[in-house]
Formats: C-alpha cells, structure tokens, sequence
C-alpha cells in the first residue's frame, strides 16, 4: 500500500482552527476510506486486502467517518498518521519522477532511480511516513532556544509552543539522540 | 537487463495498469537489445494468487525488475525471494511509452 500523499488537512476561512486540537486520522483508517470510497471496494473486498476480519474493517471505517464528520463541522485540522502499520523497511522514493523502488541488491548502496537515473532519491524512513507511532521517550523541542519538553503521545508537536520565545515546537526523536 | 511494466493494452500508448497481478498485459522491455515483448497476463482472471502465479511467470522470463502501480500484500514476500526490484509508479496518466522512454534515457545518460 502507497503511503498517503499528504500528512493532512487545513480548514480555511476558520481563524481559531489551529488553537483546537487536530483530528488524528490513523492510517488504517485513511486506507479503509480510500478502498471503500476511492476505490469502490464492498467491505468484504478491502477487508480482505487489508488482512483484517470484516468486522474489524467495518469499525475501522466507520472510525474513519466519525473522524472525518467531526474535522468538518467543528473545522479541525485532520493530521494522517500512526496507528497500528507496519512499515515495511528499505523502500526508496524519487523526488525526480515521484516513484517507490525497494531494494535487492543488498551490499550495494541505492544511489540512482531504477527508473528515470535521477540521483535525487531519498529513503522512506519512518521519520517520514511512521512518524509517530509513538515513542513515549521522544520530547518536542524548540528550533530557537532549544526548549524541550516532554512529549505528549497523540498531540504534535506542532502544536506546542514554547513558551520562551512563542514559536512552534519540533519533533526530538529518542533514538537519534 | 529486462523490466517488466503492467500495462492495460497491447500497444506503446496505452496506460500502466495499476494492478499487478490482475493486469492486462505484461510489457516485458529489454534494455540491452531495446526489444519490448507484450505478453497477454495468463493470470488477469485468476480469483486467487494472481499476483503470485505473475510473478513466477515473469521470473521465468528472467525479468529483474517490475513497474506498477500497486502490489499486493502477498507478491512482497514472493518477489523478495526472487530478488525482482518492485517499482511503484503511481502517477496515473503515464503510457507504456512514457515509461520505457524513463528507462532508455537512464541508460544514454
């Protein structure tokens, strides 16, 4: 399954929308929306693609509703992320002519686009698409005078401001520290 | 080195088909001798493991690498163990033709 092409959505013509909390749309539930209603897949269909029981697909999708309903007429962001995927490791994307590639030659090093040649290539780390999944060690840090504070699960960091300087606060990941 | 591009016709314009396993034909492109093959997909009917009979018959074509839109969950491991490159290339109105020209300019570059 493709990665979705955005990290998500802002309401315009709503000057408090960036006060409230945004919606966390989940990824599964993004994927469960995009077969039922982009792909026009029944129920029975997508559950089968996403390996999950019908049932499960069935809550998952109507979770993906409420969420959405609720984006809308309160006019929150809606933000795509986490949630229970698995990210598969060693996939490549060109920033040249906008392809996914894996890897198999192992030893050697991804240099070039299999398709076009172009060497603008970049790995699809979880720090891009798993960004979140919720490492409760990470801490949310100030760009400007280097802040950090503890990271709330669920709530970007995006969103925090720091309270020194009044400007927006960025992702520390544990591990890289 | 061969690659093969899932496509929804038997000619140089038509589209990339965005299923692998159930696409209409496989357009089997050799960059050493610039030769394309269109193969009809034996398996598009296939109600189960169509994405995995494909990808045995392609690596039985000796092809290295393959362009689609989208594979589904059960090719990955097939394809890993067959050490066939998957390229997924979703750009929607992209033609056969487009995608070999991709490939051929890679090489004279």
């Amino acid at each position: 399954m493709v990665p979705p092409v955005i990290k998500g959505f802002k309401p315009y013509g709503a000057s408090d929308a960036e006060k409230k909390d945004p919606v966390i749309l989940l990824f599964e539930e993004y994927e469960s929306l995009k077969l039922c209603d982009y792909e026009m897949k029944n129920h029975n269909q997508a559950s089968l693609i996403m390996q999950v029981s019908r049932p499960t697909f069935t809550r998952i999708y109507a979770q993906a509703r409420i969420k959405i309903a609720k984006a809308l007429t309160e006019g929150r962001q809606i933000v795509i992320e986490g949630g229970k995927v698995y990210f598969d490791s060693d996939w490549y994307k060109c920033n040249s002519c906008g392809c996914y590639f894996n890897h198999t030659n192992k030893p050697a090093l991804v240099e070039e686009c299999p398709l076009c040649g172009s060497e603008n290539v970049k790995e699809v780390d979880s720090d891009e698409a798993g960004r979140r999944i919720g490492n409760k060690d990470d801490i949310c840090i100030c760009n400007k005078c280097g802040y950090e504070l503890e990271h709330k699960l669920g709530k970007p960091c995006a969103s925090e401001i720091c309270p020194n300087c009044n400007s927006r606060m960025k992702r520390k990941s544990a591990n890289k520290l | 080195m061969k690659s093969a591009i899932t496509s929804k016709g038997n000619s140089p314009d038509s589209r990339l088909d965005n299923r692998f396993g159930h696409c209409s034909y496989f357009v089997i492109f050799d960059n050493e001798t610039g030769s394309t093959e269109y193969i009809p997909n034996p398996y598009k009917d296939a109600e189960e493991q169509a994405g995995i009979m494909s990808a045995k018959y392609l690596a039985g074509r000796n092809v290295s690498k393959i362009i689609s839109g989208e594979f589904g969950i059960k090719v990955k491991p097939v394809l890993d163990s067959l050490k066939i490159q998957m390229i997924i290339f979703n750009s929607g109105e992209n033609t056969v033709d487009d995608i070999i020209n991709l490939i051929k300019n890679k090489i004279t570059k």
